[in-house]
């Protein structure tokens, strides 16, 4: 893999940028790897490349039946932040924020990560509460937040209005090193860095069944013919159930459609990103000038990849009425994401009741900002059979035991 | 937008009229049902590509209960039924198997 540089940049402009490579290779599949990971969305490509970083598996594919950063890695607002309530997800997420300050170094390619910070408004006394509460318990976990009021919002976000119609801003939970990335660069760098040490990722191929023999994964049958495997990570997000079921299991997840749009590009208004979960809308300003905009979940079962239209009206009026220059602004794209939600809103990095297959689902609304902390703990569960300490807490055993990690409150709305 | 008839009120409800419920026709489990029987109960979901049989509330309508089968890929829907029914009526089922050949039931 030839390096990017400012060098590189220099050097192909000179040639009219013919040397450029390919940032990963397309092969076909081999007839066995060592471990497959199904899903090249963030979070298998991780997956991958932390199979290949940190524990030296690296005869590995990656199977993806569309095209690579397809699912919801591409679909989602790229909100990032680690301020959750519970001791194993604060963890995880800031496991992951923190490896997105280094990524673009460690990858060699810009994800533009911008750390601008997120604000979380707080606009019930309710709200109030339970962000003061997340606050302290962050402040146990080592995760900069701090609870701000009305007045600081306002310095932050010159463009809120405080005393709206139905909810007043009465403060906020603001994590200053949140903030965004480019969701398309963070997968096209895991997967340049998993092609780069050799392992196949192989696109256009659905995963359509799986072999078992005697309680342990076997094979995969793939749209490109059968490939065998000692070791298979699910990592399909709305799709989980469907591949469980090829396995012969099912999981407490149901796959709803959540959505986006965005507006017109306008010049530079707001450099934060404000997250309003009362009125159920939250909304950053992209590097072209767009407003990111995004609301809540349908609430039904759905594999359709489209979104309602009540909600784009229920979340363009909650940003309306918080920030009122919107009302002028046109929409200019509107898409969704089949997200896989489990009951206490936390994910599942787990054994299964099939040897040799594990399950890394149940992100939902939220796993881009976990990507890299994810990919680390289950590239650990994979190559050692067993999870360590960032997955331990995330087992399919919690919801037997009643161990739930409920971020239902915590979150509120979508991320 | 998803419009559903209330086999109640006959209505045909807008989504914003109705509250969704989650998969139907789940056998409970109760005093002494195995951990596993309770497992799946509480949190297991078929949440399947295709058919699904679900639980809708007419919650600003008439506020009560009822089923639903539709397709969670296509957003069909075959059919509504009453609450009062541990099973799709046969004919819904019926209905939908020479809709989907390839359909493998509601259980
Ligand atoms: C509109 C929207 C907004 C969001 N906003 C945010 C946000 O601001 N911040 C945040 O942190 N998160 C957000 N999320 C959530 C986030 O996008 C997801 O949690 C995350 O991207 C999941 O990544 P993944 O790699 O698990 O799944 P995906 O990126 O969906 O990848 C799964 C892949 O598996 C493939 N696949 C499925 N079935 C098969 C098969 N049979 N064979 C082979 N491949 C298969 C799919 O094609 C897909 O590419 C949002 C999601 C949506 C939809
Ligand atoms: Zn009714």
């Amino acid at each position: 893999m030839r390096r990017y540089s400012a060098f590189a940049i220099a050097r192909e402009g000179l040639r009219y940028h013919t040397g450029w490579e390919r940032a990963w290779a397309s092969p076909e599949p081999k007839k066995r790897y060592d471990a497959i990971v199904v899903g090249a969305g963030g979070h298998g490509l991780a997956t991958a490349y932390y199979l290949g970083k940190n524990h030296g598996i690296k005869n590995v594919a990656v199977i993806e039946k569309g095209w690579l950063g397809g699912g919801n890695t591409g679909r989602n607002t790229t909100i990032i932040r680690s301020n959750y309530l519970q001791d194993p997800s604060a963890a995880i997420y800031e496991k992951a924020r923190s490896l997105y300050e280094t990524m673009s170094q460690d990858l060699n390619m810009n994800v533009m990560f911008s750390p601008r910070g997120v604000i979380m408004l707080a606009q019930t006394h309710h709200e109030v509460r339970g962000y003061q509460r997340t606050a302290h318990a962050n402040a146990l976990q080592g995760v900069a937040t701090e609870w701000i009021g009305p007045q600081r919002v306002k310095e932050l976000v010159p463009i809120i209005r405080l005393d709206g119609p139905r909810y007043p801003v009465l403060g906020g939970l603001w994590q200053p090193r949140g903030g965004t990335a480019r969701h398309d660069a963070v997968a096209w760098a895991y997967a340049r860095a998993c092609s780069a040490m050799g392992m196949d990722i192989i696109q256009n191929c659905a995963v359509t069944g799986i072999e078992t023999e005697d309680g342990a994964v076997k094979a995969v049958n793939t749209t490109k013919g059968r490939i065998e495997t000692a070791k298979l990570a699910l990592v399909v997000a709305g799709h989980s159930s469907e591949l469980a079921g090829m396995a012969g299991f099912r999981l407490p997840i149901e796959s709803v459609a959540l959505q986006a749009l965005v507006s017109e590009p306008i010049k530079p208004a707001m450099d934060v990103v404000v997250m309003a979960n009362t009125v159920h809308g939250y909304m950053s300003q992209s590097d072209k000038g767009e407003m990111v905009i995004g609301g809540g979940t349908d609430g039904f079962n759905n594999y359709t990849q489209r979104g309602s239209f009540h909600h784009v009206e229920e979340t363009v009026r909650a940003l309306v009425e918080t920030f009122p220059m919107l009302s002028r602004l046109k929409m200019m794209r509107q898409w969704g994401g089949i997200v896989d939600m489990t009951g206490d809103r936390s994910p599942i990095l787990s054994k299964t009741p099939v040897g040799g297959i594990y399950v890394n689902a149940g992100w939902g609304t939220g796993g881009f900002k976990s990507i890299p902390g994810s990919g680390w703990a289950m590239a650990e569960l994979v190559a050692k059979d067993a999870p360590g300490p960032l997955a331990a807490a995330f087992g399919l055993d919690r919801f037997r035991e009643g161990r739930f990690i409920d971020e239902s409150v915590a979150a509120g709305v979508a991320h | 937008m998803l419009i559903l008839e209330c086999p109640y009120c006959g209505i045909m409800a807008d989504e914003t009229e109705l509250t969704p419920g989650g998969e139907a026709h789940l056998k409970r489990a109760t005093v002494g049902s195995t951990d596993d029987a309770f497992e799946s109960y509480l949190f297991d979901r078929k949440n399947p590509k295709g058919v699904h049989f679900e639980r809708w509330r007419h919650s600003a309508g008439c506020g009560k209960w009822f089923h639903a089968a539709r397709s969670t890929t296509t957003l069909e829907v075959y059919g509504t039924y009453a609450a009062q029914v541990s099973e799709p009526p046969k004919e819904l089922v019926a209905k939908i198997k020479k809709k989907c050949p390839g359909w493998e039931g509601w259980q």
